[in-house]
């Protein structure tokens, strides 16, 4: 009886000195930490994705605290949450216009020839250093998920052997971008739904030879909806994405692309699903 | 260095099957004259050439069709006299359309005017490597790099060893093999020349001990042009550069340096006939190709025009007997798979292999076991393993400080691993991210 209660007073007496130890050294060994910098993590979505350009949510929190980055700066939060991180730092928030990576090749299995068999490393890369990658147009989509990959957030498919942008799970923070070889991935408006899905700068014959679906550079899109189409290098056009009103699916409509490259990004993503009958065989 | 004694480097394999007998017994044959050939105009490492014909222009054999530009570039000959009818991209041998030019023959194959010939034993070292650089030789067992920027080392690196690379540890190629044991003379003189530019008194020719016949038709000319040949074990890669070099002085060219850097310059040997016939006055615009494998009809060693598409080069051997697996420009350890049969043949195509389907067997890779062979194989001596995961990855930095730009991808690492591990494929992957880095870095 006595040991057990003279063992439960020296842990008591323990406990106590050591709780005063601690609330000792919490006072005197503190480290000043801003509050507001929890209060901003908490409004960020937490995907240490980098697509800010910070090594994660919570140096991205501590750089707009210290006012070296602007609230609005991560790619990936809701307008709702930009507000609300620039009310907590008391500061006005820019208008930022949302982005929206888009893979800019349409040319998937049954559109582009590819009579080449690789059967190497799955990677855009790898596939890229064999002979200079399997499919014939050597400006296309090699199909080798690579940007899926390099996605945090799930948001690209690789569809009929082509890269699809989710745009509803995209959050635009351009990882996907750097890692294509073809360069292929563009960041553009969240708002601009209609692409021109083609990215071969070579003239209209040498690209018809190897797809079905090439941006001839004909510049009928041009003609037509003024503004609202370049053509960059003089062969492939490209929806302007420089300042809205963007092109959309009515526009697609009266354009009439004569290759059906120029696509609302809905209207891809069925056309790729259903695998129509481009067979260049057939061509 | 007694001549019994039979040199070698430490790691490196030595494939089971070599294939070497479908073409070592089959001597050097003059293709036939084609229609047209095709050459790329950049058939050396460096600034491409300039081309000096336009389209309708009458070329001759032998007649420079585009000049050397820049130090670092050697000019290009016309393979045939005909006329130029086009200028336009052809397939290269990476998979990319590269410049070219279609020299149509008119099937006189009517000859230039020789260059002045040049005695290599009293010609002027400058002068000699003037011609080798007029005669648009390059490294021809392979690198294709300008011979003459390889004679003419900065002056504070003292030169006192040239080696001459006749070991082709290669499987399945025999070009070399062919010319050292037919034309020795020629190798030799070729040789001596490039000792004399070099002021080397006795270059080491190094071959591989599996080929006796070509040993003993070089000693026995060796003493007349004052070289030593020496014998090499078969050991894939003996033939690397640095390999070479190690197993012939025992000098070790430091990480990310060059053979001058040890007082070494190394020339493969069918480099050195063609020097021979440069001071002969006849610039390069053909040379030896072993077209081979198990499904070509009647593999051999071809004396092929520069420009000669593959197909026509598989059509000299009598074509195929089955679909091939694999289309390889150079060997099966470090050849390139070929996309289009159109690529045309260039300076430094030692081979065309036709691997048949069963030469082609994927295997499913695993995870690393950790059994180490890669790095007991690595003739750089790097952790092939270790490289592979980090750029599997995606860790360059770790691979960066591992010495992976020090791979010279030999394949020797992914041959052995007994989990089918593409090694090769993600060193080379990794090399090329951070070149790219590099240069994004530099803009």
């Amino acid at each position: 009886m006595n040991t057990m209660f003279a063992g439960t007073l020296l842990m008591l007496v323990f406990g106590v000195i050591l709780g005063a130890a601690i609330g000792v050294a919490a006072r005197f060994f503190r480290v000043k930490r801003d509050a507001r910098i929890d209060l901003v993590l908490e409004l960020l979505p937490g995907a240490n994705c980098g697509g800010c350009g910070r090594a994660g949510c919570s140096d991205f929190a501590a750089a707009a605290v210290a006012g070296e980055i602007a609230p609005g700066a991560c790619p990936v939060n809701s307008q709702a949450n930009k507000a609300a991180i620039a009310k907590v730092l008391g500061v006005e928030l820019g208008d930022a216009v949302p982005m929206r990576a888009v893979v800019l090749c349409g040319g998937g299995r049954n559109q582009t020839l590819q009579d080449t068999i690789y059967n190497g490393v799955t990677d855009c890369v790898s596939a890229s250093l064999v002979a200079g990658g399997a499919k014939e147009c050597r400006y296309g989509c090699m199909g080798l998920a690579s940007c899926a990959r390099a996605c945090p957030f799930g948001a690209i498919e690789i569809v009929n052997n082509l890269a699809v942008v989710h745009a509803e799970l995209c959050v635009g923070c351009g990882k996907c971008v750097s890692v294509c070889p073809r360069k292929l991935i563009k960041l553009v408006p969240a708002d601009a739904t209609v692409h021109v899905y083609c990215s071969n700068p070579e003239k209209a014959p040498a690209k018809k030879r190897v797809c079905a679906v090439p941006c001839i550079g004909c510049r009928k899109c041009v003609r037509t909806a003024e503004g609202k189409f370049v053509v960059n290098n003089g062969f492939c056009a490209s929806a302007a994405y420089d300042a809205a009103p963007f092109a959309t699916a009515e526009d697609v409509e009266k354009i009439g692309c004569p290759t059906g490259t120029l696509l609302t990004a809905a209207r891809h993503l069925e056309i790729e699903r259903t695998e129509p009958d481009w067979s260049m065989e057939k061509k | 260095m007694s001549e019994k004694q039979v040199h070698t480097f430490r790691g490196g394999v030595h494939p089971v099957f070599d294939g070497k007998n479908f073409a070592s017994g089959k001597a050097i044959e003059n293709a036939p004259p084609l229609a047209e050939y095709t050459l790329a105009i950049s058939q050396n490492i460096g600034a491409p050439p300039e081309l000096v014909v336009k389209v309708g222009d009458k070329v001759l054999k032998g007649q420079l069709i585009a000049q050397a530009k820049g130090f670092v570039s050697v000019p290009l000959h016309s393979p045939t006299s005909g006329t130029v009818a086009r200028i336009e991209p052809v397939d290269g041998a990476m998979g990319m359309p590269v410049p070219g030019i279609v020299i149509a023959a008119d099937g006189e194959d009517k000859a230039a005017e020789p260059m002045p010939p040049m005695d290599y034993a009293t010609a002027d070292p400058a002068a000699i490597r003037d011609r080798i650089r007029d005669a648009g030789i390059v490294g021809m067992g392979g690198a294709a790099f300008p011979t003459h920027v390889k004679l003419a080392p900065p002056p504070d690196k003292k030169i006192d060893c040239l080696i001459l690379n006749g070991a082709e540890c290669e499987p399945y190629l025999t070009s070399d093999h062919r010319t050292m044991l037919e034309t020795p003379e020629r190798v030799l003189r070729g040789a001596a020349a490039v000792a004399r530019v070099l002021g080397v008194a006795e270059p080491l020719l190094g071959i591989e001990s599996n080929k006796p016949d070509a040993i003993a038709a070089l000693r026995e000319h060796a003493a007349k042009y004052h070289v030593r040949v020496v014998e090499l074990e078969t050991r894939y890669p003996q033939g690397g550069e640095k390999q070479l070099i190690a197993a012939l002085t025992g000098r070790k060219v430091p990480a990310g340096g060059l053979p001058m850097d040890v007082g070494c310059v190394v020339q493969n040997v069918g480099t050195a006939a063609a020097i021979a016939d440069a001071l002969d006055g006849i610039a390069l615009f053909e040379r030896v190709t072993t077209v081979t494998g198990g499904v070509v009809a009647h593999p051999g060693n071809f004396r092929l025009r520069l420009g000669t598409p593959v197909i026509e080069a598989i059509r000299f051997a009598g074509g195929v007997t089955e679909e091939p697996g694999k289309v390889l420009m150079g060997g099966p350890m470090m050849g390139f798979a070929q996309r289009s049969l159109k690529v045309p043949v260039c300076k430094n195509t030692s081979g065309i292999v036709l691997l048949s389907p069963r030469d082609v067997t994927q295997y499913e890779s695993t995870g690393c076991i950790r059994c180490g062979r890669c790095l007991e194989v690595c003739p750089m001596h790097l952790m092939p393993s270790l490289l592979g995961s980090a750029v599997e990855s995606e860790k360059y930095e770790l691979a960066a400080q591992n010495y992976i730009m020090d791979c010279i991808e030999c394949g020797a690492c992914a041959y052995v691993c007994p989990a089918h591990r593409p090694l090769v494929q993600h060193i080379r992957r990794g090399k090329a991210e951070l070149r790219r880095q590099k240069q994004a870095g530099k803009k």
